[in-house]
């Protein structure tokens, strides 16, 4: 683990901030791991997480760890402290996302980006465009193709995208949205 | 009863049969559904994984549009409640939400309706007294394994919805339907969420960890509220397990006519399950 001593107070004091949980008062229990769906595919698991914080460890924002966490709140939910390790993550990856920090879970990453650039176009997410947006940014065009066909053929994946009439209520929403993040 | 109604963006795609249920039995019942108009995404877990101020402006704008028109809010999708509860809550509580969300859609929460599930609505408005007297073909030896998932019950201050780790709702639900469920580990265990889109072998191990639990527990097929849950839970399974939306089992129950439709868009093929309980429509 790589230290990093001189940013500890500022990065511990913006994540604390930027997700309202007290980072600082984690002491390492580890309920939120064991309670955690996805901790065994995490290359730092729940509490090492809050204690790279501590350090004022930035490269946590390099990890897999908080593409990986899917906000299902069990952790929360167990925290002896009250911390929600999950917006403690939503922090984290909003961080990442703004500086442009890369992660070997690109495809998460585009997943969210490209749910997102959906809303933005349409008002509403359409399946087939998400997934394709997905593929296009991340490669594997072809991941559960089998599984693709089989949806269509049950009639569970509409081609055409639906979208919402009133557009400039839609842009208006993003725009300002964009000018107070 | 009139409700406004918020389908959501899953509804109107893969789980569509999860909307064309929810408005059968909802007619079944009497109660008139309004779809709100003009309705956005709710921006799921996109929203609040990248963007601070997108995940409490897009489900409030819904909010919005809900509260022009004085009515509950009825929202089956459990992830879009979760979103849209989520939303009020931070309203509600928030003086700096307020503030922004004057700016962004011209809204700081005023009026806004309240947020109801299916269970809430069964329970709450319905009530299972009066669903009881309702029920034309009781779900006679069916066992099921009610699923909660996440997103309705945690973060518990957030949905206010049974307990966040141990909800018993909707078996009340079921039990007034004439079935029965069984007791069991994984009722709100996470399935893998949206990261089935790109991480789908995490996703199948979850799943079946709570599929095999169902059938350990002594179930015959598990029970879901929620489009993602069940999506993953049908597809990613590797147990030829049948999963059922709630309303589906209620449509059966209610003894709706034509009330097949929905069996076909199943991966795991539930027929056989219904018919050795003759519950085929
Ligand atoms: S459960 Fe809370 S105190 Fe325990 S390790 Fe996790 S965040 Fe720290
Ligand atoms: S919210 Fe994220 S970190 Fe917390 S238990 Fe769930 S997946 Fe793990």
């Amino acid at each position: 683990m790589r230290m990093n001593v001189t940013e500890t107070r500022p990065f511990i004091k913006q994540i604390s901030e930027a997700s309202g949980q007290d980072v600082a008062s984690c002491y390492q229990c580890g309920k939120c791991t064991a309670g955690c769906p996805v901790a065994e595919h995490m290359d730092f698991v729940p509490n090492a997480v809050h204690r790279m914080i501590q350090y004022g460890d930035r490269s946590i924002l390099g990890s897999s760890a908080i593409w990986l966490c899917v906000g299902c709140e069990t952790c929360a939910v167990r925290c002896p402290n009250d911390i929600a390790t999950s917006a403690v993550l939503d922090a984290l990856k909003r961080e990442a996302a703004e500086k442009g920090v890369r992660s070997r879970e690109k495809s998460v990453i585009a997943l969210h980006k490209s749910f997102l650039a959906g809303v933005q176009k349409r008002g509403r997410m359409h399946e087939l465009s998400l997934i394709l947006g997905i593929r296009l940014k991340s490669g594997g065009l072809f991941n559960d193709m089998k599984l693709g066909i089989e949806m269509f053929r049950r009639g569970k994946l509409s081609l055409f995208p639906k979208k919402i009439k009133n557009k400039r209520m839609l842009r208006n929403l993003f725009e300002k949205a964009r000018r107070r993040t | 009863m009139n409700l406004s109604y918020y389908p959501g963006c899953s509804l109107q795609g893969s789980s569509s049969e999860y909307d064309i249920t929810t408005r059968a039995v909802c007619a079944a019942l009497g109660i008139e559904l309004m779809e709100l108009e003009d309705w956005i995404c709710c921006g799921a877990s996109s929203g609040h994984s990248l963007d601070e101020v997108l995940h409490i402006a897009l489900p409030a704008q819904n909010l919005k549009i809900a509260a022009e028109k004085d009515l509950d809010l009825l929202v089956p999708c459990a992830a879009c409640y979760n979103r849209l509860k989520a939303a009020r809550h931070a309203l509600e509580t928030r003086e700096e939400v307020r503030d922004k969300m004057r700016d962004v859609i011209d809204y700081d929460g005023r009026k806004s309706p309240a947020v109801l599930n299916m269970i809430e609505l069964l329970q709450e408005r319905v009530g299972l007294d009066r669903l009881r007297t309702e029920i034309k073909i009781p779900l006679k030896g069916l066992k099921v394994a009610c699923y909660y998932g996440c997103l309705l019950v945690r973060p518990p201050d957030v949905t206010c919805f049974d307990h966040p780790e141990h909800p018993q709702s909707m078996e009340t639900v079921v039990e007034a339907m004439g079935g029965e469920s069984v007791r069991w580990s994984h009722t709100a265990e996470c399935c893998g969420g949206s990261l089935s889109l790109v991480h789908g072998g995490i996703v199948r191990s979850l799943v079946d960890r709570i599929i095999e639990s169902a059938q350990e527990a002594g179930a015959q097929a598990v029970v879901s509220l929620c489009p993602l849950c069940f999506e993953n839970l049908d597809m990613r399974q590797t147990k030829k397990f049948p999963v059922f939306y709630l309303t589906e089992l209620l449509g059966l129950a209610l003894g709706i006519k034509d009330f097949g439709h929905w069996i076909k868009k199943h991966f795991q093929d539930p027929s056989p399950l219904m018919d050795s309980l003759r519950l085929t429509p």
